[in-house]
């Protein structure tokens, strides 16, 4: 009986059952009401996020597929399409981080493969508490490990990723799975079900008991009886989704395909639901007719399993023999399980006898849409007050140097990303840590750079300037390694949307993606939001995270962070305005989160975007690196590691040194002023650099040389920096590894 | 030459290992599909690197079984030449073409990075256009490369100098730091007796295209050419069965 404990059970509030009520013409029945329930879950509604993502652009002349697919398009020439989205597995990731953050990559590919693309390339955005504090270890490296296990085994390098560790994710870690595929324009295939009698087939991994209400756990806060709900995660077989993979691409090739969708959060529910709502179709199927790993499984467990590596498809008449051929090839059976109506109505039976029947706009369409209450966070404008001069005397410069370089976020991931394979496909021509990960397009002369980016400190101090700096950062990274920055997905990761600041947060940041993706023109193409990252009541930073995918017209003129050669000459492009607010300097070092974030000038960021991918297709730089997290001398150091100590020589003049504290210096090496990049050249081609900076009217200078074996930054003509490359480089890649005693086996 | 690049369900190195052979080498290319039943006319068989049935028993364990090993077993026997690359090489040592086994790394976790290796020998198909000493630099990226076999077994497999390649630091001295993995005698790669069978846990496949940030893998590729071109097949298979 329906009662309000089910109800409850099923995140469902008394006036939504109302609503279900009042669609049905009747009470529903306990399948029904489990299908209401995860199809109207935060998850798969976005109920209360709808009416902000509307404003964001998702349109532009290279945008073939925006939102609402199972993932975005981009057209990157000769016929091609980049088809890529990012997703988060937050929730299940903390409750079982191996099997969370690897049934987090199996979604992410599937979604590309599904689209009709060969997956190509891996990308994460990973958030935990401080790696000092108990239980980080032991996320991180199951987190890791899952990735690894994943993505490894299925043949998909990992070419980057970001990973930040602050207490306040410390109960809500983050895991964002990004992933991208390459397919011919003419091969991109949908999610619809359509053409009445056309059968529907279940393909891949028997459908079990786990994961059941996974997207509902997926709507809810945690606390301490979080543990309890670990059969919501579901297990992963990398193994299955090989094959699946493979076969659903050759089964793609014949043509015999209408559409096709993976069964990802809500299972069997959603993908018969979206495919017969995309197609203007209805979808019956019979759940005794669907392959299953457990006995005595009931219609309601069946639909709401998220059993995983499993996939439906929607075959032509007439062509259901080649379609059964090619899977059985890969030894996968598939399971004809219904088919195609023309009614509109989700239909399940079981051995014949319906058992659910459901107006597929009702899951669709008619779910319920908030406007949910907003208001500006009470701790803000306290939080955004910073007072440089109550800091007292700034530590010395050299030490706090190596505090930053040794910080776990701004340190070396190499600890980690040894763990990817991130050279399978053997097309990664920027391996992670040198910036934005870039594959080479085989066949062709192009390549493809991405990354990932995003601030939840600057996001706390201002959702919307920070933001935009998520947006401005990612598109900055992937133009530093020379490609034009084509478009964007976003997962969005916050609090407690019921609570009006958190839903104020939410608004803020959402419009300024908005603001930035016009700008930088990069449309969002899809993405994940993921509400209810709270333990105990406490919500993480706000937290977008921004990937952008951009086009290199000649792989060969890639660039990396590292200087090249001695004697070239270093330019910083883009100035710095002395801005220490929220920076990881003051963290560090200051133990303050205060202040508010760097300013951005959109059109600035525009223009210097446009002149580094100038620059690298003139080949003008031999190296870029985005000034970002621990400001201009961390980035010149970053530009020195990595390249077998060469150093480097810096002079930066016009810093006002008259406040006795030093604060001004500290400010001039560790501020994150935004839109800048630290670039090198052959001293014969300064001038060619100069001049094309002038045109773009981005501001630049001549700033230092590389060389010798030390790293000296002078400020207003006193060194202040004064390190050796080697002992630097010893803290910053030691720095995450030392938490780690390796095991001798 | 003609390529023949098996695939396993679970091969996720197999396009790698064509495309260096087609496209980088400009050879002829196949796949063999491991329900085949033969080689198709190939002249060298590559086993590719992944995870060949998921390698959740034990990696190449169930692998070994597949219908297509009994031709490459013959092809084997008979001199051909036989490159098992990562889990290729594990299957190779469960289908018993090669001694020994395979643990996990020394660390536990799958290492994927560039490493030294030390050419050991040059008397086999594969390693016949480098120089003993040359110490190349080739990315691994496994989870169990850690080679083990008893101690006589060790002491035979170095008498009669089947040992290829090992792991080294950049001037191509042993010592434990620069062994990703715990291997042995710091044993990256190994041949068989009749030295046409290798194995070897690098990739060379991964460094072939200076685009990828280096060519020391083509060194095994042009060896196999160069052994192919110089020696016509009688010949290359009366290599096989002098030793």
């Amino acid at each position: 009986m329906i009662d309000p404990q089910v109800l409850e059970r099923h995140g469902l509030k008394p006036d939504e059952y109302e609503r279900v009520v009042q669609f049905m013409g009747r009470e529903p029945n306990l399948t029904e009401l489990g299908i209401f329930s995860v199809m109207w879950s935060e998850h798969c509604s976005y109920k209360s996020s709808r009416v902000h993502l509307k404003t964001l652009p998702t349109e532009g002349p290279q945008v073939l597929q925006g939102p609402g697919e199972n993932a975005g398009a981009v057209d990157i020439g000769g016929g091609l399409a980049a088809v890529f989205k990012i997703e988060s597995h937050n929730h299940p990731s903390f409750i079982e981080p191996y099997q969370g953050a690897a049934t987090g990559v199996g979604g992410i590919i599937r979604d590309i493969f599904t689209m009709g693309a060969r997956p190509i390339a891996l990308l994460n955005s990973l958030r935990f508490g401080d790696l000092d504090a108990p239980g980080t270890r032991r996320l991180l490296e199951g987190v890791v490990a899952g990735i690894a296990g994943y993505g490894n085994s299925i043949g998909i390098p990992t070419v980057g990723g970001e990973i930040v560790f602050e207490p306040e994710y410390a109960g809500n870690p983050l895991v964002n799975v990004f992933c991208l595929g390459i397919a011919k324009q003419s091969d991109i295939v949908k999610g619809v079900a359509s053409g009445v009698g056309n059968a529907v087939y279940y393909v891949g991994a028997k459908t079990g008991r786990d994961g059941i209400h996974g997207a509902t756990m997926a709507s809810a806060e945690f606390d301490d009886r979080s543990a309890e709900k670990r059969p919501a995660v579901q297990v992963g077989d990398p193994f299955m989704e090989k094959l699946l993979l493979e076969a659903c691409l050759e089964v793609m090739q014949t043509d015999a395909l209408i559409g096709i969708q993976d069964m990802g959060a809500a299972g069997l529910t959603c993908s018969t639901t979206e495919m017969g709502s995309r197609g203007g179709a209805g979808v019956e199927i019979d759940v005794s007719l669907v392959p299953q790993r457990e006995t005595g499984m009931t219609p309601y467990e069946i639909m709401l399993s998220e059993s995983q590596e499993r996939m439906l498809l929607v075959a032509k008449q007439g062509r259901e023999a080649e379609v059964e051929r090619i899977f059985e090839k890969w030894d996968l059976h598939a399971s004809r399980i219904g088919h195609v109506t023309n009614d509109g109505m989700l239909r399940v039976k079981d051995r014949g006898v319906v058992v659910a029947e459901i107006p597929n706009r009702a899951l669709t369409d008619e779910a319920p849409v908030y406007r949910r209450p907003m208001s500006e966070p009470e701790y803000l404008r306290q939080a955004q007050q910073l007072d440089l001069d109550t800091l007292g005397p700034a530590k010395d410069p050299n030490a706090a140097l190596l505090s930053l370089l040794g910080s776990p976020t701004i340190a070396s991931k190499k600890w980690i990303y040894r763990q990817y394979d991130h050279m399978v496909r053997t097309n990664t021509i920027n391996l992670p840590g040198l910036g934005a990960g870039v594959v080479r397009i085989k066949g062709t002369d192009r390549a493809l750079a991405m990354s990932v980016d995003g601030n939840g400190r600057y996001c706390y101090l201002d959702p919307y300037r920070g933001a935009m700096l998520a947006v401005a950062e990612a598109a900055r990274n992937v133009a530093c390694s020379g490609a034009r920055p084509l478009a964007a997905t976003n997962c969005l990761n916050f609090g407690n949307p019921e609570r009006p600041g958190i839903m104020w947060q939410f608004a803020r940041a959402v419009e300024g993606i908005g603001a930035a993706c016009r700008a930088l023109d990069v449309p969002i193409t899809g993405g994940n939001v993921s509400l209810y990252n709270e333990t105990d009541g406490k919500a993480i930073y706000p937290t977008p995270t921004i990937g952008v995918v951009g086009l290199l017209e000649h792989a060969d003129r890639v660039v990396s962070r590292r200087f090249q050669e001695s004697g070239d000459a270093i330019l910083m492009l883009g100035e710095g305005r002395g801005e220490l607010g929220a920076s990881e300097y003051l963290k560090v070092v200051h133990h303050l989160v205060r202040g508010v974030p760097p300013a951005l000038d959109l059109a600035a960021e525009r223009a210097l975007q446009t002149l580094l991918v100038t620059l690298a297709e003139d080949r003008l730089v031999r190296s870029a690196h985005d000034c970002s997290d621990g400001g201009l001398a961390v980035t010149i150091a970053e530009c020195a590691f990595d390249t077998v100590g060469i150093g480097a020589e810096v002079s930066l003049e016009g810093v006002d040194v008259s406040r006795q504290s030093g604060v001004n210096v500290a400010a001039a090496l560790f501020g994150e002023s935004a839109t800048r990049v630290i670039v090198s050249a052959v001293p014969e081609q300064v001038t060619a650099v100069l001049r094309h900076a002038a045109a773009a009217g981005v501001p630049a200078r001549v700033i230092g040389q590389t060389g010798g074996s030390r790293l000296r930054i002078a400020v207003a003509g006193a060194i202040v920096i004064d390190q050796s490359v080697d002992e630097a480089e010893r803290v910053w890649s030691t720095a995450i590894d030392k938490h780690f005693v390796q095991r001798v086996a | 030459m003609k390529f023949g690049i098996v695939v396993f369900p679970g091969s996720n190195c197999d396009e790698d290992a064509f495309h260096a052979a087609k496209d980088v080498f400009g050879q002829e290319a196949e796949y063999l599909w491991h329900k085949d039943a033969d080689l198709k006319g190939a002249d060298v068989v590559i086993l590719p690197g992944g995870f060949a049935h998921g390698d959740y028993l034990r990696t190449g364990a169930m692998a070994r079984f597949s219908p297509i090993m009994a031709p490459v077993r013959a092809f084997a026997e008979r001199g051909g030449p036989v490159l098992g690359i990562c889990n290729g090489f594990q299957i190779l040592l469960e289908a018993g073409l090669l001694p020994g086994a395979m643990l996990r790394n020394k660390g536990l976790k799958y290492r994927c990075e560039h490493v030294h290796l030390r050419v050991e020998q040059t008397d086999t198909p594969f390693t016949s256009a480098a120089s003993v000493g040359q110490v190349l630099t080739i990315p691994i990226g496994h989870g169990e490369g850690n080679y083990f076999a008893p101690p006589d077994m060790v002491e035979r497999l170095e008498a009669n100098r089947q040992v290829i390649l090992r792991y080294t630091d950049r001037q191509g001295r042993v010592d434990e730091a620069s062994s990703p993995n715990g291997s042995v005698n710091a044993i990256a790669a190994l041949c068989n007796e009749a030295r046409n069978v290798v194995g070897m846990m690098p990739h060379p496949e991964r460094a072939c295209e200076a685009l990828l940030g280096g060519v020391d893998g083509r060194v095994i590729f042009d060896s196999i050419v160069a052994t192919f071109r110089g020696a016509e097949r009688p010949a290359l298979h009366a290599v096989g069965r002098s030793v």
